[in-house]
């Protein structure tokens, strides 16, 4: 009985159905970054993304599989107190990996269209709702630098309301925690890990320079396939 | 008139019982450190202790100070709505110079003491408490290698309860935003501006090493004052 349990799991461990209540548990691997860890120089240096994508991307990826499988026990186990205490590290990880991968497609070398102004529908959009392309950085710098601790800054779209917006969110949630239609476009990290070899205390700093390296192609590829 | 009234002003502007509801404001300015910058090394690398102590405590002080400024100005005007907007600057840069504050004092060369075990009544309530000093360092770490994001990890004593404590704090919260009856003993600053230039991701590596120069004298005359044998 038991082998024959053992034998139907493995069968159906990757169905979609999870027929039988076997579900198969998909593990994450660290996205390769789309251009050299120097090539963001200089407004991001060489170490910073090397570390930032080799250890700490890896490190919410490493703990938020790790998290799936202790989740994927117990569900199985049906152990509510331990399904409800894994949520924080499900959260915090799962939420790292989400928004990491995310930023390295917000940024890319200025030779690849790094820096470039958001053109057509974007473009307009912003124009629309923040005035102008300089007063939304403005203002995105402004609560990037005034964020308390460790968080992102965002530039998200509200797919219902059909407007964007600037958010933050702490530690690592990501931006879909601060409402349930909020796509993001764009996301800045501003963990101090994220620009302090090279900024040292001086967040404003990095802020200002990050911009050098927004890929704004890839956000409105986002803005144009959710509002088309 | 007006004249008469700036007279009165100044002249009661400091009396502690504020007759006439005139209230005088205390700013704060940076600490200096009992040690030189490059005192903790090896632990702790002399440019992380300057620009942790002249620009992060600095920017927590004069932000604090502005902040404190725009609250007295909004509490003379009977500003409900400024009041309560300006407890988050308050509790966050206030909070930083209070915990700043505390860890400088934690922290002391080993030449001076640094790293050297506590004794006496400390010595003893850890062992009570932890089972042993080790016991008690590791609890420590694991908390502050865990602790997600900003924050710090502390050895408290509960004043009322007579025991000892370990728990987090996150961002700039103070030890006793986990419990009114709350003693600071010992405060390891988690952020990533306090070890990043050194032991960049690896959080566990500083944790390990700061005990090297841990001050545990202060921590046990904060003990001893708070909670005397009886």
């Amino acid at each position: 009985m038991a082998l024959r349990t053992l034998l139907t799991r493995k069968i159906l461990a990757n169905s979609p159905l999870g027929t039988l209540g076997f579900r198969g548990l998909q593990t994450f691997s660290l996205p390769d970054l789309p251009y050299d860890y120097g090539a963001l120089e200089p407004a991001i240096s060489g170490d910073i993304m090397q570390l930032h994508h080799q250890k700490h991307h890896q490190t919410y990826i490493t703990n938020y599989n790790k998290a799936l499988e202790q989740l994927d026990d117990a569900v199985a186990k049906g152990d509510a107190p331990a399904v409800v205490k894994l949520q924080s590290a499900i959260k915090f990880n799962g939420g790292g990996h989400v928004n990491h991968s995310i930023f390295w497609k917000n940024l890319a070398p200025v030779r690849e269209g790094g820096g470039e102004p958001p053109k057509s529908s974007l473009g307009w959009a912003i124009d629309n709702h923040f005035g102008s392309l300089e007063v939304l950085i403005q203002k995105m710098n402004a609560e990037g630098a005034a964020l308390q601790g460790s968080g992102w800054i965002w530039l998200g779209l509200d797919k219902e309301l059909k407007r964007l917006v600037v958010e933050t969110t702490a530690n690592q949630d990501p931006l879909v925690t601060k409402g349930p239609n909020l796509v993001p476009l764009l996301g800045i990290d501003v963990w101090e890990h994220a620009y302090y070899l090279q900024y040292k205390n001086v967040r404003p700093d990095y802020l200002k320079n990050i911009w050098k390296v927004m890929n704004w192609k890839y956000a409105s590829d986002v803005f144009d396939k959710e509002c088309p």
